[in-house]
């Protein structure tokens, strides 16, 4: 599917507005959910570990240290990943998907346009600004840790911050984004894949759709384990 | 012209054309038709190059299909104009853009250009006032009239319908039977239409290719399938006592 995806590309024109349109769809239309989900869960973390150090020789500051690590190297590129997979992948699929019951992709493909390269090679392209909506949620994360933290008395300001600074690597911002890249490729191409070739009516666009999250969230999973061990292991 | 000799498909065990042989020519509207079943939608798939086909040859003007490289393929289907049973329109565009997309897709056409185009076309379907309306607010007739436009926007060869007739009321099926048989004698373009609406076959059967069980079964135009004496067609055509009067009046007539 991939290597047909890069044959007779379309025409500049029309490609340049496909891909506006599904940055518009699946990026930007995800932020909200994205900014939302991250904002609060930060704050959940940063809770749970507050309540989870109560011993007096451990100093505050490590609350903000753990919520950090916590939401960079995990929470915003991967539990954001599995809920996009949720969100935009089954997106991807119903909509392809509909287009295949309803033979508008037999319309392209009889009108001589080469169909997979019109559907998902945009929707790809697109999902390149993804590690964009993780930036948003790495930050809003952390800022949602500050306010359950400082609002729910559990450290001080000064101490949280100092925590969020404490002991940055670079590196662990490189790694998120080597895995928000991974799986953006495979939120637009394995969704793209369950939509295009799938077989039946109405019925199916939905069973398309639940098996695609499934197997999204599965190479998601089995994805992260594997570069985690390469890049940090 | 397209040319088809001893087209023979297949879907596992399933054999769905047996060997079919025929022709059609240009500005001349051709019916496939036959019983739900009988192989009409899989012979214009596979027409199309949608179904690759194990045995036979489809010729485009002396060009066999499966000889031709995949970019050839993409190109000739560029000629082709096409009317999904559904309409297939793109429900993400408006009528108007969806008649558009063809030429965006090959033509350098500037865009008042275009315009102009998808107007004249959208005039010759009788949708003048529809630009703007997303397929989803036209009713079945509008949208099959859209499907029309977007089909023959961009000068095609070679024209298919599969069932434009089907869910539409008697008045709105005579419309697009007589738009299409206009627009094939028009611009001189090869159409072929598949269909088990036997008003269009009555009406715009220029020449009619019967399918059953995946055999071609009888060939011939309106004219002479009321004289047929083959069973299996007068079986299926005049099953309906109406058209039973209609041809023992036309006999009658004719005599």
């Amino acid at each position: 599917m991939i290597r047909e995806m890069f044959r007779k590309p379309t025409k500049w024109s029309v490609m340049k507005d496909l891909i506006f349109k599904d940055i518009d769809d699946l990026i930007i239309r995800s932020l909200g959910i994205v900014a939302f989900i991250a904002f609060f869960v930060g704050g959940v973390v940063t809770i749970q570990t507050a309540l989870n150090i109560s011993n007096p020789l451990i100093p505050k500051y490590l609350v903000g240290f753990a919520t950090r690590q916590s939401i960079i190297l995990e929470f915003a590129p991967t539990f954001i990943s599995i809920i996009m997979a949720g969100k935009v992948g089954s997106f991807i699929t119903s909509s392809i998907g509909t287009m295949r019951v309803t033979e508008q992709i037999d319309a392209l493909e009889v009108m001589g346009i080469n169909s997979l390269n019109y559907l998902v090679f945009p929707k790809t392209i697109a999902l390149l600004l993804y590690p964009f909506a993780i930036a948003i949620a790495m930050f809003l994360g952390i800022i949602g840790g500050m306010a359950a933290c400082v609002y729910g008395g559990f450290t001080t300001l000064e101490d949280y911050i100092q925590g969020v600074q404490m002991d940055f690597d670079g590196f662990h911002i490189t790694y998120a984004f080597i895995k928000t890249f991974v799986f953006a490729f495979l939120l637009a191409t394995i969704p793209s894949f369950h939509g295009y070739y799938m077989k039946g009516g109405a019925l199916e666009v939905g069973k398309a759709s639940t098996t695609s999250f499934v197997w999204t969230s599965v190479m998601i999973i089995l994805l992260n384990y594997i570069l985690t061990d390469m890049l940090l292991g | 012209m397209i040319e088809v000799k001893g087209l023979h498909k297949s879907f596992g065990d399933a054999h769905i054309l047996k060997g079919i042989s025929t022709s059609f020519e240009k500005g001349k509207t051709s019916l496939v038709i036959g019983q739900s079943g009988s192989g009409k939608t899989v012979f214009i798939k596979c027409l199309l190059g949608l179904f690759p086909y194990e045995e036979g040859s489809i010729e485009y003007d002396g060009k066999i299909f499966s000889n031709l490289s995949e970019d050839q393929k993409r190109n000739l289907r560029a000629e082709i104009g096409m009317v999904f049973q559904g309409s297939a329109l793109f429900d993400s565009m408006t009528i108007a853009e969806n008649v558009m997309f063809p030429l965006r897709m090959f033509t350098k056409m500037s865009k008042s250009e275009m315009q102009d185009r998808v107007d004249f076309v959208l005039k010759r379907v009788n949708l003048d006032d529809a630009h703007h309306k997303m397929p989803s607010e036209a009713s079945g007739g509008m949208q099959k009239r859209v499907a029309i436009a977007r089909a023959i926007v961009n000068n095609p060869k070679y024209l298919f319908c599969d069932e434009p007739n089907s869910g539409l009321d008697p008045k709105t099926a005579i419309v697009i039977d007589n738009l299409i048989q206009e627009i094939t004698d028009e611009y001189q373009i090869v159409t072929v239409i598949n269909s088990h609406d036997m008003n269009s076959v009555m009406e715009i059967g220029e020449k009619i290719v019967f399918l059953k069980d995946g055999h071609k079964a009888w060939e011939g135009s309106k004219e002479t399938i009321f004289k047929t004496d083959n069973e299996v067609v007068t079986d299926f055509v005049y099953s309906s006592e109406l058209f039973k009067k209609v041809r023992k009046m036309y006999i009658e007539e004719n005599e």
